[in-house]
């Protein structure tokens, strides 16, 4: 009796030992699972707020992407970019360039030409020495060209693009850009070099002050005194000088961009670069009018240097009665 | 008409880079050009780090083509924003609008030499009628072909999810629903305690899922 009983106990205990060996591994693997979970739920924490927030705030992360800025989700600046260059600098510079060729045109036809008020005496100043000339159209031509290359690239696909087939059309813009980016250090050197030459005859005097009271001889009778360059010259000059080299600056920042400039850096230096020029532009029509149609005997002086007697006696009488004693007839 | 769409579940988005290489290999791209990237965001951080792909988002109203100066992008039927390589003078516009960084340059030279934009085209192609001068110029044309982009196909977590915008979003809708929205996906609160058992139910949940097809 008694050994079937101490029988009957080791069966219990086996099968006491069986249900413990068999309840074991699932205790185990229970606890791996809740582990796996919490992994899972490290590695994979869900999209929080905070990442969308930061992302549409343009915040960086890491990647294996080497190309500039790519560790940037999104880049925020690029469309306030987009729309100051869309919706103020193209159209802005539009009614910049089209209101100074509007001016001068009824500036035109309302006053006209200004003309000798006595006839040429035929002798003749030297007013720009072939340096100052060589400089001068060095600067002008490479500046007509960088204009027209630039307006190409600003608004030409408004108006060339439609009439033009796209070969044609594929092939004058990459010309445009590569006339542009080539030369456009070449004009910085010009203006420059135009700075150089030209900076002793500009600084401001009383003269130029009692110039710009009269307009230039629009107001009032008489034309106003002036020396070697009157106010209106000189005003030029130091729009070379400040514009100018914003112009050729903000250029080089953007035609070298292999110095690691980011995309901010370009976005800040292409709008100062288009408003700059655009400004530019539109004060060289004045310019160019002046040099050309509007003053009668101007245009010589920058073409062979001399001018005649009468004019220099018209329009820079200081500086006539300064050198009268070199003309040559 | 199809909207065509990229969309990358940032819940299932791993890292791997799969993505990547499958696009740089559908559409041998130049040396330098990455069409796609991954960016992972509080890198290593426990509880934070949250990855994903990012390439050309086909945007319906696209900075890129509005800068463009020789206006060489054009939109396709399928919603695509496509551009001519012809056309294009590598100004470097469109990247500077671009929010996503997608188009590529080859070179970053002197003078503004940066060759031709490179960019995602959701494996449709480019302007070209012969086929192999397209294939050279803008990578794999797949669309035509009746497959979708490689990079979404390959995707092992299907996480990046490409195709017509309405079947993308029925598809991420529906895991949103599955997953729960968490109460607090677009609010400042943080998961409290009592829910992470929960969260973490649904993230194994999760990664099952992910194990099966979509």
């Amino acid at each position: 009796m008694a050994r079937y009983q101490s029988v009957r106990d080791i069966k219990a205990w086996l099968i006491l030992l069986l249900v413990v060996l068999m309840a074991l591994p699932a205790t185990v693997l229970a606890q791996q699972g809740a582990d796996a979970r919490r992994e899972a739920f490290q590695s994979m924490p869900g999209t929080q707020p905070d990442f969308w927030r930061d992302a549409v705030q343009g915040v960086s992360g890491r990647t294996q992407s080497n190309s500039p800025g790519a560790d940037t989700l999104i880049m925020v600046e690029g469309e306030r970019w987009r729309e100051i260059r869309n919706q103020w600098i193209s159209p802005g510079g539009a009614i910049a360039l089209g209101g100074s060729l509007l001016a001068i045109t009824l500036f035109y036809l309302l006053v006209g030409k200004v003309k000798l008020e006595h006839p040429r005496t035929g002798r003749k100043i030297e007013r720009w020495t072939r340096w100052d000339r060589t400089i001068h159209w060095f600067v002008a031509s490479l500046f007509i060209i960088l204009a027209i290359t630039g307006l190409s690239i600003l608004y030409a696909k408004w108006f060339l693009m439609p009439i033009l087939p796209t070969s044609v059309w594929a092939a004058w813009m990459t010309a445009a850009k590569n006339i542009h980016n080539y030369l456009g250090p070449l004009f910085g050197l010009g203006v420059l070099a135009m700075i150089i030459k030209w900076l002793k005859h500009n600084f401001f005097n009383m003269t130029d002050f009692k110039w710009f009271l009269k307009g230039g001889g629009i107001v009032g009778k008489g034309h106003p005194s002036a020396g070697y360059l009157n106010g209106g010259e000189k005003v030029w000059f130091w729009m070379i000088v400040f514009v100018g080299l914003t112009v050729v600056i903000s250029g080089l920042v953007l035609d070298f961009p292999n110095f690691g400039q980011t995309r901010e850096t370009m976005q800040l230096f292409l709008i100062i670069h288009a408003g700059s020029s655009l400004l530019l532009m539109a004060a060289a029509f004045g310019h160019i009018y002046i040099g050309t149609l509007g003053t009668e005997g101007a245009f010589e002086g920058m073409k062979t240097g001399y001018v005649d007697e009468s004019w220099a006696k018209q329009h820079h009488d200081l500086w006539y009665d300064a050198v009268k004693n070199k003309t040559k007839s | 008409m199809a909207r065509m769409k990229f969309l990358c579940d940032s819940e299932r988005c791993i890292e791997c880079n799969g993505c990547v290489t499958a696009c740089k290999n559908a559409n041998e791209t130049e040396w330098g050009i990455q069409r796609r990237r991954v960016v992972t965001l509080d890198d290593g951080e426990i509880g934070k780090e949250v990855s994903i792909s990012v390439a050309c988002m086909h945007c319906s109203d696209a900075p890129c083509m509005a800068v463009c100066p020789t206006d060489c992008f054009y939109p396709t039927e399928d919603g695509l924003i496509l551009h001519n390589k012809d056309a294009c003078i590598g100004c470097g516009y469109c990247l500077y609008a671009c929010p996503f960084g997608a188009p590529q340059f080859p070179k970053q030279g002197a003078f503004g030499a940066r060759g031709k934009m490179d960019k995602c085209t959701f494996c449709a192609g480019g302007p070209e009628e012969d086929p192999v001068l397209e294939e050279q110029k803008y990578g794999a044309n797949r669309l035509r072909e009746g497959k979708l982009p490689l990079c979404a196909e390959m995707c092992s977590t299907k996480a990046l999810l490409a195709g017509d915008a309405t079947e993308v979003a029925d598809i991420f809708r529906e895991r949103v629903v599955y997953r729960g929205h968490r109460n607090n996906a677009w609010s400042s609160v943080e998961h409290e305690a009592a829910e992470s058992e929960q969260l973490a139910k649904n993230a194994a949940d999760l990664a099952y899922d992910a194990t099966q097809s979509v």
